[in-house]
């Protein structure tokens, strides 16, 4: 590991302050994917300022019915919380399903949505990746391509984005609010994380500088009916293949709303607005969600190691929608 | 107990390559309480909470296995809760309190979860025994707490009932790479029930 000081500030904008002046520095959540990061090469700041206790670790209810979670909550404490377990059940199921306890008891709210991606070549420096050093290439585009984008890849690279919980959220339309040397302010989750595009070594729209303080969840009255399915290669303390977030409401048979994320599939948490938007208003039925599931999946460009994430997103899709319409009946 | 870390700091190597000459390495003090003793030592920011307890405290019961938090045979209680302590830097981690394996026990007396891995041979080889007996307290507390796992049919419960299923999942993080999960297991319902 390349030497590094280290500070802690005494508040966000100091911290803010301190990063503007070291064009190589790096703020340090919990650490759990940057020092490892750091410890691979992948990642090689000459100075980390601790963040890690300097933003909200509350998880508070909003004048409006929703719930804000701080930037510094670990992700244990949102699974475990009464309020989300009770109005965003997917957002718990989410956060449960990723990692193991060890790493939930540290893990924080802001480090989940910074997490990047698990694609093996980019965690190996001996291969090319444009990810990790642009314009080098993209190995898995040749190579093991189980892990890849189904949706919203591009020639430069086909990673996934890595998060349980950020699919939840891109489900339930949650908001970041970010503060920066510039000031603070707020982007909903769905345009927080990129398309790869041709510049696939930025995850996100943050701007150089810019932390995050916390998260959103905005009302929504029928989340109580919502769940998390993670399809992986292990019953447990696996990423995901294909995971699906869903909120569904259902009224004499018909579909009144939806909200649906999918996760494993795209360099971002996949908002699945066009199979919601099949399912408005129609009935409740297997066969209305695997159309959705199609609609979504139409644009779909598997590569060969990984084409069955097609039918695997469509059929979770459905089950996770059947499941929900089930409850309600 | 106060035990002073040796000063100036002796050759330490991080076993890093690229880890430049002795004048780049940067040094910081910091206070741990290990398994209830006090220990102020200096070591360099790159040094990991489960470096600096082996190679500086000599406390060897958390083990090094994949060193990248997969594998959790570095787990200790840090600050009360089961974390890893292979992606932990000690300089973030000033005052806390660290108890290992060799903690839990009181003296001669071995904590429950030590005596039920005796008693059921939970392990083989041994080498990830203290992060799975570290992570099973931490878990059974997290239990207590009431806290669900994504087996629990009911996420709103009040109380967690600790079938196998549960265990398996909220023990996947420590791997054993002889798979005595099937000793693992019962070891720890008997001392949850």
């Amino acid at each position: 590991m390349r030497p590094f000081r280290y500070e802690r500030a005494t508040d966000v904008p100091g911290a803010i302050a301190l990063l503007a002046g070291e064009p190589n520095a790096a703020f340090l959540g919990a650490g759990t994917n940057l020092v490892d990061h750091m410890r691979l090469g992948i990642a090689t700041p000459d100075l980390l300022i601790d963040v890690r206790t300097l933003t909200s670790d509350r998880i508070e209810e909003l004048p409006d019915g929703g719930v804000r979670i701080g930037a510094a909550v670990p992700n244990s404490d949102a699974a475990a919380d009464r309020l989300i377990r009770r109005r965003y059940p997917v957002l718990a199921e989410a956060i449960l399903s990723g990692a193991s306890g060890q790493l939930r008891n540290f893990a924080t709210t802001g480090g989940n949505l910074l997490q990047r991606t698990r694609c093996a070549y980019f965690q190996d420096l001996t291969t090319p990746c444009n990810k990790r050093e642009p314009g080098s290439g993209c190995s898995m585009r040749e190579g093991h391509q189980r892990d890849a984008a189904i949706l919203g890849a591009s020639e430069a690279c086909v990673a996934t984005h890595p998060s349980d919980m950020a699919v939840a959220m891109a489900a339930l339309g949650a908001v970041v609010h970010v503060q920066g040397p510039d000031g603070e302010r707020t982007i909903p989750l769905t345009e927080f994380h990129r398309l790869p595009g041709s510049e696939p070594e930025r995850d996100t729209v943050l701007e150089r500088g810019e932390l995050i303080t916390a998260v959103d969840l905005p009302p929504l009255d029928f989340a109580g009916h919502s769940r998390y399915r993670k399809t992986r290669d292990r019953a447990s303390y696996a990423f995901a293949l294909v995971s699906v977030a869903a909120a569904l409401d259902v009224v004499d048979g018909s579909v009144r709303d939806v909200r649906l994320a999918l996760g494993g599939v795209a360099h971002k948490p996949w908002r699945a607005a066009r199979a919601e938007e099949a399912l408005r208003g129609a009935p409740a039925t297997e066969t209305s969600f695997r159309a959705a599931a199609g609609a979504e999946l139409a644009d779909a460009r598997p590569l060969p190691g990984n084409a069955f994430k097609v039918p695997l997103a469509r059929n979770a899709i459905a089950r996770t929608l059947l499941d929900l319409a089930e409850e309600q009946r | 107990m106060i035990t002073e870390g040796v000063w100036p700091l002796p050759q330490y190597s991080t076993g890093c390559p690229d880890a430049g000459t002795s004048g780049e390495f940067m040094d910081v003090e910091v206070m741990l309480r290990v398994d209830g003793t006090e220990h102020r030592l200096v070591v360099d920011t790159r040094t990991t909470l489960l470096d600096a307890l082996r190679e500086r405290l000599g406390i060897t019961s958390p083990k090094k296995g994949c060193d990248h938090g997969q594998c959790g045979a570095c787990t200790v209680l840090l600050d009360g809760r089961r974390a890893v302590s292979c992606l932990a830097l000690a300089v973030a981690h000033q005052g806390a309190e660290i108890v290992s394996a060799e903690g839990l026990a009181s003296g001669d007396q071995l904590h429950p979860l030590q005596k039920a891995f005796v008693e059921h041979d939970a392990f083989q080889c041994g080498y990830c025994t203290p992060g799975q007996i570290c992570s099973a307290a931490g878990m059974l507390d997290e239990v207590a707490a009431g806290w669900p796992s994504v087996v629990t049919d009911d996420l709103d419960a009040d109380e967690i009932v600790l079938d196998d299923d549960e265990i398996r999942e909220r023990m996947s993080g420590n791997l054993c790479r002889c798979a005595a999960y099937a000793n693992i297991v019962p070891a720890i319902a008997e001392v949850a029930r």
